[in-house]
């Protein structure tokens, strides 16, 4: 039930013993894993199994009541937390994309390196055209969001994470919101930032997707780590909930 | 009816109408834009303040509001003759109308604020943004963009109800009026012709608006969405 | 000379009468106006329509101080001198309100979807029983909010009719001043007055809308 899986390095994102309630109802109970550099971690789980709120805990969007965190040096539960020092880390993509809707593509992408990396216009717009081709959407520079099919959006989202140069990338169901043909190209940028060597942290419904690119593959069920393992691990479950749980999703 | 018409006789008068004109538009864009940062800077605090803030701002909106602009100029314009400072009735003219507009335009932007979504300010905070920052590039604009016509409609009837500061004498459109008035006895036309002056310059305030929001919401110029 | 006491509060009491009297003409009167105004607004005649804009457009795009004096003015040039002074401002206010309570209204009447219609039309309802059973009932629900906020409008405007001679809390005010100079003290009493006035509208009006907000989710 627990993780025997050590990382090659020393771990980028650690958590220890983490509780989390929402009021009466407990949704991380005791949750530990370790996600080392260039590793790509899924957490995988039924809805209210509480991988979202893990994937939020680590980016300190939720508070724990008990338990540690540490990302990228920053200790998440320590309420001294440096938030700031701790974005410049840590990139986010969310299902519904969150891209400002007044901002054109390429401004969206230059918001936070010109304000919080205090690059120049000039900097910043030419770091926007490289995140840009990266994920394939140059030519779309100048158009507004709502212009853009959701698959784009998405991948102009996760442009906008990358443009801060993190040494850790989240990804909170980035496909769920997306019919499957845009779905495909979201994933093929994800699976190019794998390999490129991005440690990433992906909460996803997209099993083959886990199965094929995710160096670790972690199993949630009821607030706790039910079952970690390599991608293989979800051609032979160990345990009768992670089986019923893969017999439904496939 | 035996009234004879005679609007000849304000012919000489035209160049005091249109400098009344012009000091309704001084008196108004002033009031404008500083009740502008005066109301967003109140409804800022209003939903993100202190609770002392948030108070203050609720009762500064609720007297404002539940009082008339005529009674408001007379305290504003009394009230500092009170304090000994000296200031002209145009300076006591443009102070009551910013405390007057502050009022209403904290109210309508906080409702633009209200309609920024949360999933933005998210956004905006794992890029890393400061608060200051959040605010300034990512929730105002849409904000104001979202209540800019209802700021529109407030901002024309500010500048009609500029005409009250004709009580405490100041220098505009309505006291050009009055004087002219009582000058050529022709009391009637003078009005009509103030009346269709001011109709000319709610026209002219909602051009200004509409051109200043084109020029600033690059999303509805290049989408082609009405403002 | 004698300060501000007890006998000016009772003046502006009895004065407060009078601010709420020409609220209730300028609301009863710009209420009937109003409504037909709001009616030729949405009328199938394109001429009725666009004279109903003209007049609202008119109406919004003067300031409430140049109708009063027009009126004013405008009375005696018709040939009848020595009008009283509330007949003056409760024609006044009477254009004013008319012009925004039938541009609300109007947004109630419209805001009725469209498909109402439609069904009232199906049914071979006649035009004016399809206004009368189907549309105005639904609009009423949802311009109760916004006509009693309204209302707040008219009561602070009446402060206007003081220009036009008439005695009403703020002219009252005046006089007082004129007699014995506490500006402040008197506009501050003045002021409390119309808040008593107006808050309890404006707080009835707010509800208006939670419940109507409430309802319709």
């Amino acid at each position: 039930m627990s993780s025997t899986l050590s990382s090659p390095l020393s771990p980028v994102v650690s958590l220890s013993n983490v509780h989390k309630s929402f009021g009466a109802l407990k949704v991380l109970d005791g949750v530990s894993f370790d996600v080392g550099v260039g590793e790509v971690a899924a957490i995988i789980g039924q809805s209210g199994s509480g991988k979202s709120t893990a994937l939020r805990c680590i980016n300190a969007l939720e508070t724990i009541q008990q338990g540690t965190i540490q990302v990228c040096g920053h200790a998440i539960h320590d309420p001294a937390l440096d938030r700031r020092a701790l974005r410049r880390d840590v990139g986010i993509v969310f299902q519904s994309y969150n891209l400002f809707p007044h901002l054109t593509v390429e401004q969206n992408i230059m918001l936070a390196p010109t304000c919080v990396k205090a690059l120049s216009k000039g900097e910043a717009r030419d770091l926007a055209r490289e995140v840009l081709s990266h994920v394939g959407l140059e030519a779309k520079a100048d158009q507004y969001p709502e212009q853009l099919s959701g698959g784009q959006q998405q991948r102009v989202a996760i442009a906008r994470s990358l443009a801060m140069r993190p040494k850790l990338m989240l990804f909170d169901e980035v496909t769920s919101a997306l019919d499957p043909q845009l779905t495909g190209e979201v994933l093929k940028v994800m699976e190019t930032l794998a390999r490129e060597g991005m440690t990433m942290i992906l909460v996803t419904h997209e099993m083959a997707f886990a199965r094929k690119v995710a160096s670790k593959v972690v199993y949630m069920h009821q607030g706790r780590v039910w079952e970690t393992g390599t991608g293989a691990m979800l051609d032979d479950p160990q345990t009768p909930e992670l089986r019923a749980f893969i017999g439904n999703g496939l | 009816m035996s009234y004879q018409f005679d609007f000849a006789a304000l012919l000489p008068y035209w160049p005091e109408f249109a400098m009344g004109m012009w000091l309704t538009l001084q008196l108004s864009a002033v009031a404008t834009v500083l009740g502008f940062v005066v109301g967003t800077l109140c409804a800022i605090g209003r939903a993100d303040g202190p609770p002392a803030v948030k108070w203050a701002v609720a009762a500064y909106v609720e007297i404002i509001r539940n009082t008339p602009l005529l009674v408001q100029i007379f305290l504003v314009y009394f009230g500092i003759a009170t304090l000994g400072v000296h200031v002209s009735a145009n300076m006591a003219a443009v102070a009551a109308l910013v405390v007057n507009v502050g009022a209403y335009t904290s109210e309508i932007v906080r409702a633009g604020l209200e309609s920024v979504h949360k999933a933005q300010l998210e956004a905006a905070d794992c890029l890393g943004l400061s608060r200051a920052q959040t605010y300034w590039h990512v929730i105002l604009r849409p904000a104001v963009e979202r209540v800019y016509p209802a700021l529109t409609s407030q901002y024309v009837l500010l500048m009609l109800a500029s005409s009250i500061t004709s009580q405490i004498s100041a220098e505009e459109l309505t006291a050009v009026a009055n004087r002219v008035q009582s000058d050529t006895f022709r009391s009637f036309e003078t009005y009509i012709v103030v009346g269709l002056l001011y109709l000319l310059l709610s026209f002219v305030v909602r051009v200004a608006f509409w051109l200043f929001g084109m020029g600033v919401f690059a999303r509805r110029r290049k989408l082609g969405t009405a403002l | 000379m004698q300060s501000f006491g007890l006998i000016h509060v009772e003046f502006l009491a009895w004065a407060a009468l009078w601010t709420v009297g020409l609220s209730l003409i300028a609301f009863v009167g710009g209420g009937l106006l109003g409504f037909a105004v709001a009616l030729a607004r949405v009328s199938g005649s394109l001429a009725v329509r666009a004279a109903a804009i003209v007049y609202i457009q008119i109406v919004q795009g003067t300031p409430l101080l140049i109708l009063l004096f027009l009126i004013y003015f405008g009375v005696a040039v018709a040939g009848f001198s020595g009008v009283p002074a509330i007949l003056a401002a409760g024609a006044g206010l009477t254009v004013y309100s008319s012009g925004f309570l039938a541009e609300i209204w109007r947004g109630c009447i419209q805001s009725v979807p469209k498909t109402q219609w439609e069904a009232a039309e199906c049914l071979a309802l006649t035009r004016w029983q399809r206004m009368t059973r189907v549309i105005l009932p639904q609009a009423l629900r949802m311009a109760t909010a916004p006509t009693v906020g309204f209302l707040v409008q008219i009561v602070k405007n009446t402060s206007l009719a003081s220009v036009v001679g008439f005695v009403e809390l703020s002219q009252a005010g005046k006089l007082i001043n004129n007699s014995i100079f506490e500006p402040f003290t008197i506009f501050v009493t003045v002021a409390l007055f119309y808040f008593a006035l107006c808050f309890p509208l404006s707080t009835w009006s707010r509800s208006l809308e939670r419940k109507l907000n409430v309802s319709r989710r």
